[in-house]
Formats: C-alpha cells, sequence, structure tokens
C-alpha cells in the first residue's frame, strides 16, 4: 500500500471510530439531558434536550437519597480498605520473596488458588463469620472483609513486580544499620510505586463500585454507600425518572471525575495487571 | 525490639501476619464453613444444624429445575458475551493503534463504561430500554426500537448482553492495545513488503503473536460473566419468570430470600467447581497456541 491511499484508510478508521464512540456515549446522554428535565417532558420525549433545565430535581434527589451521607461511607470505607490492602499486600510479597521457605511456597499457592473462588462460593459463610465477630452491620465488618477477599489478588502482583527489585539496595542499607522493618518502609516501598498505583487504583475502582457485599454486611440506612443508596432509592421511586436519573447522575459523577484524573494509573495498572494473570 | 536481631519468626510474623489473618477469617475459614454447610440443612436463622448427608447436591440434580435455567441461562449468556467482548474490544485495539489523531480521547471513551459499577450501569440502561428505545421508536420508526426489551424471555436476554458488551470491551481493549503495541514493527513492516494483505497480517502474524493477551482476554470474560450478578439484579431482577436470573442470583435467591442457606452454600459449591474447571481447562487451550515472536 503506498503512504496516500494509507492515509486516506486511517481517515476512514478515524471517521468510523469516532462515531462508534458517539454511540458509545449515547446512554450518556440520555442520563444527562433527562436528569434536568421534567417529568413530564421526560415521558414525551426522553431523546430531545431539555426545554428548560430543572435543577431542582438534583437537590429533591440528593436530599431524599441521602447522599451527603453515602457519599461520606463509601469515601472512607474506599480509603481505608485500599491503604490497607496496599500495606498489607505489599509487606506479605516483600517477605515471601525475599524468604522462600516452603511454608511461603505453599501461601503463594493458597492466594493464588484464592483467586478463583467466586464470591458467591463463601459468601454466606462469610456472614456468619462476620456475625461471630460482632462486625455485622459496620464499617469496620466491611473493611475486615473488604482486605480479606482482596489481599490474594494483590499480593500475586507485588510478588511479581517485587522478583525483579534488586537486592543490592537493601543490602547495603542493611548494612548501614537498618533493620529489616525501616528496609522495607524506607528503601523498598518506594520502589514499589509503580505497582502500589496499580493496586491502589483498582481496588479503589472495585471496592467504590461493589453492592453486593455491602448490601450483605450494611444494613442501617446511615451505613449505606453510594450504591446502596441508588439501590434504595430505585426501590422507592421506580419510575419516578426525574428523581431517579439525577441521582444516578450523582451516584456515577465521582467516579468518572476519579477516572478522568487518574486515567494513565488506570490503564497502565490494567496491562500490567494482565500481563501477569 | 532490636532491628538486626529481629528473628526470622518476628519477620515473618510481622510482614506477613496480617495478610494471612484477613484472607484466613474472610476466605479460608468461610470456605471450609461452607463445606461443611453444604451437607447441613442450615436455615440462617436457628442454632440448631443438623447433618443431611448428600440431600442438598440430590436436590439440587434432581429436584431444582430454577437452577439449571439459571445455569443454562448463564452458559448462554457466557458463551455469546465472551466472544462477543473479545471480537470487539480486540478490533477497538487493533483499529486504535492505528496513528490516528483523537486516539487518546477514543481510548478514553470507550473504556469509561468499566469505571462505573453494573448496578448503577444496569439502571440507566432499565431508563434507555424502557423511556428511551421508546421514543427513538416513534421518531425513527424502526421496529428494534419498539421490541419489548426487558419484559421478555429472548429479548432480555440480548438487552443484557448488550449492556455487558458496551460495559467490558473497553477493558479487554486496554489488555489487547497493551499487546499490540509488543508486536515488532519490524515484522509487520516486511510482511508489507513482501505483499501481505491486511487481513493476512492479522490473522498469521498478529493473532497468534498476542495469544498470551487472548488467554487473559478469555478468562476475564468468561470469569465476569459467569459471576455477574448486578447487572441482572438492576436491569432485570432476573425476570420476567426468572428466565434472566444468572446462577449468582439464584444462589443468592436461596439462600436469602427461601433462608435456605444450607441448600445455598450446596449450590455455591457446585458453582465453584464448575467455575474451576471451565476457567482451567480454558487456560490449559489457549496457552497451548501462544507462540515465541
Amino acid at each position: 500500500m503506498n503512504a496516500k491511499s494509507k492515509s486516506r484508510w486511517n481517515i476512514g478508521i478515524e471517521v468510523l471510530m469516532i462515531l462508534l464512540a458517539l454511540l458509545f456515549l449515547a446512554p450518556f446522554y440520555f442520563l444527562l439531558a433527562n436528569s434536568v428535565k421534567s417529568f413530564g417532558e421526560i415521558l414525551s420525549n426522553a431523546a430531545s434536550w431539555p426545554q428548560e433545565f430543572m435543577w431542582s430535581n438534583y437537590s429533591n434527589a440528593w436530599k431524599l437519597a441521602r447522599f451527603g451521607e453515602a457519599f461520606r461511607n463509601s469515601l472512607i470505607v474506599t480509603v481505608i480498605s485500599v491503604i490497607l490492602i496496599s500495606l498489607f499486600s505489599a509487606m506479605a510479597a516483600y517477605r515471601m520473596v525475599r524468604a522462600d521457605t516452603k511454608f511461603n511456597k505453599i501461601l503463594l499457592l493458597l492466594f493464588v488458588a484464592a483467586m478463583v473462588v467466586p464470591f458467591q462460593t463463601i459468601m454466606i459463610p462469610i456472614l456468619k463469620v462476620v456475625n461471630v465477630l460482632g462486625v455485622n452491620n459496620s464499617i469496620p465488618g466491611l473493611l475486615i472483609t473488604n482486605l480479606g477477599l482482596s489481599i490474594p489478588m494483590a499480593i500475586f502482583l507485588f510478588h511479581g513486580f517485587i522478583k525483579s527489585v534488586p537486592l543490592e539496595i537493601e543490602e547495603a542499607a542493611t548494612v548501614d544499620g537498618c533493620n529489616p522493618i525501616t528496609v522495607f518502609f524506607r528503601i523498598v516501598l518506594p520502589l514499589l510505586k509503580p505497582m502500589l498505583m496499580t493496586t491502589i487504583v483498582l481496588n479503589a475502582l472495585g471496592i467504590w463500585n461493589d453492592y453486593l457485599l455491602p448490601s450483605l454486611i450494611l444494613q442501617a440506612p446511615n451505613l449505606r454507600t453510594i450504591p446502596l443508596a441508588t439501590f434504595s432509592f430505585f426501590g422507592q421511586y421506580t419510575k419516578q425518572w426525574d428523581m431517579a436519573l439525577p441521582a444516578l447522575t450523582i451516584g456515577v459523577a465521582p467516579i468518572v471525575i476519579f477516572y478522568l484524573f487518574m486515567q494513565r494509573y488506570i490503564v497502565e495498572g490494567i496491562a500490567a495487571g494482565s500481563v501477569k494473570g | 525490639m532490636r532491628g538486626h536481631k529481629l528473628s526470622q519468626f518476628g519477620q515473618q510474623l510481622f510482614f506477613v501476619g496480617p495478610a494471612v489473618l484477613f484472607f484466613s477469617v474472610v476466605m479460608i475459614i468461610p470456605f471450609l464453613m461452607g463445606m461443611y454447610y453444604s451437607f447441613t440443612d442450615w436455615n440462617g436463622v436457628s442454632g440448631n444444624v443438623s447433618w443431611v448427608g448428600f440431600d442438598n447436591f440430590k436436590n439440587i440434580f434432581t429436584n431444582d429445575p430454577d437452577f439449571w435455567s439459571s445455569f443454562w441461562f448463564t452458559v448462554r449468556f457466557t458463551l455469546l458475551g465472551v466472544v462477543l467482548t473479545n471480537v470487539v474490544g480486540f478490533f477497538l485495539a487493533y483499529l486504535l493503534t492505528k496513528p490516528l489523531k483523537t486516539r487518546n480521547m477514543l481510548r478514553t471513551i470507550f473504556f469509561m463504561p468499566n469505571v462505573i459499577g453494573g448496578l448503577l450501569l444496569g439502571f440507566i440502561w432499565q431508563f434507555i430500554f424502557i423511556k428511551g428505545f421508546a421514543t427513538l421508536g416513534e421518531t425513527t420508526g424502526w421496529p428494534f426500537f419498539n421490541l419489548p426489551w426487558l419484559g421478555d424471555a429472548t429479548t432480555g436476554f440480548w438487552a443484557i448482553i448488550m449492556v455487558f458488551v458496551w460495559q467490558s470491551s473497553g477493558y479487554l481493549m486496554v489488555i489487547y492495545i497493551a499487546s499490540l503495541s509488543n508486536v515488532s514493527k519490524e515484522v509487520l513492516e516486511a510482511a508489507d513488503i513482501d505483499g501481505a494483505s491486511p487481513f493476512q497480517v492479522l490473522r498469521n502474524i498478529v493473532v497468534p503473536l498476542i495469544m498470551p493477551a487472548v488467554t487473559i482476554g478469555l478468562f476475564l470474560a468468561i470469569s465476569w460473566s459467569f459471576k455477574m450478578f448486578d447487572l441482572n439484579l438492576s436491569l432485570t431482577k432476573g425476570g420476567p419468570f426468572k428466565s434472566t436470573e444468572s446462577v449468582a442470583m439464584n444462589i443468592y435467591n436461596e439462600a436469602f430470600l427461601n433462608n435456605r442457606y444450607g441448600l445455598g452454600t450446596a449450590k455455591a459449591l457446585l458453582f465453584f467447581v464448575i467455575v474451576a474447571v471451565i476457567t482451567m481447562i480454558q487456560v490449559r487451550v489457549t496457552k497451548s497456541k501462544e507462540v515465541e515472536a
């Protein structure tokens, strides 16, 4: 193919892809445009641009769904879970690489095997465990379960990454008087930054969006996370689209904004995570 | 604590301890408990749990048409969903590795549905299927938009497939882009000079070289579609008449709506065995097709 016909091809592909992208975005158009319409206008024409912007839809939905509370709960659960998952997994993986004992080999095998277990297989007994520990219907209960469920995958990713971290720097630090704990926190942890970012963004997305586990553990309305608040709001106001659509938009907005800011890390994280998988 | 005298045992406890603790409490112990409960008649409430042997499993195999119809739905959904998401994801990736001006923006857009949870996506689409399609049907007159999208077993199936592909192909696109950008330019140029058509290059050079990504793409899509729950719940609640009920949802309902925790854990254990066997076979088969560059 000569250069000229090649570039013409590329323009054709570009136009095609832009059209496809518009099709991909269409659901968001429906969501946003209708979220500011009056109920009557949604019913009469769901595809048109809003004639009159009913911003009050948003304040109504915000108050009724108690989104302020839900946002705070989601933030607490996501931030604490993600920090502890990353820290504990990095620590465990580090030790398992540096002390390659038989015990640690078996442990790694267990973590890898756990990644195939569907959540549904363990969800029923998990509730029993949570009850016995007395952390049912509480944020700590959700934190503990998030940790247990996400640690295997994170350890697996860190394990692969740490194997490529050179040992010489650590030896030098030990000679300079560092103990194993300070070696890890001062020397190794900063070197793990790329994999830390991967673990952070992937777990943040998963935990923020999770519905099933929080719905099983948190029953009190004031503990609801955003997916739970949206779900119960929908149950109450099914078909009241002028309430439901602004609620959905509010639910979707934080994660889309997070995505647009962290895009690079999310995409790199997925690529890195999949190469090892 | 004297740093350099920290014993090996102390180090093991400090570094690995927290992870093992949470992993045991949340995965190992519940898994073992699940094995026990699947042989009991536990109802989740009373303290009385009695051993019933293989009764739950007998029940599932001989007397539970709902489980098998949800299983059949999940199998059909998985087969179609896995193929479509991977094909769409691959072609988006293939075209987006060409030197396009809007390439980065396009990648951002195609990936976007992925960051939003399945539950919220399902609700957004519920509105589109009910109100949006009705309006489009009136304006365009296309019968496609006037189908009873969420009200019928067949169209309900396709509705969930449509949303699933829209949601998931962007993720697979990212994996395929990462893999495609590792394919050496020289090999492709050499093939071009030798007069290979774009289709021949794709089939005989590109696809064999990115087989590792195919292994992962299939693995991910299989486990997503097998475990699907949120999307069903918010789009159709498994209806109409349980026609779009996934296995995950059937297990959930058995335990938490019918209060048959014992039977639910038995189904969950069976589900685990099926998922494990299928993914192992898939990984083995596609791995054997991987080649070295």
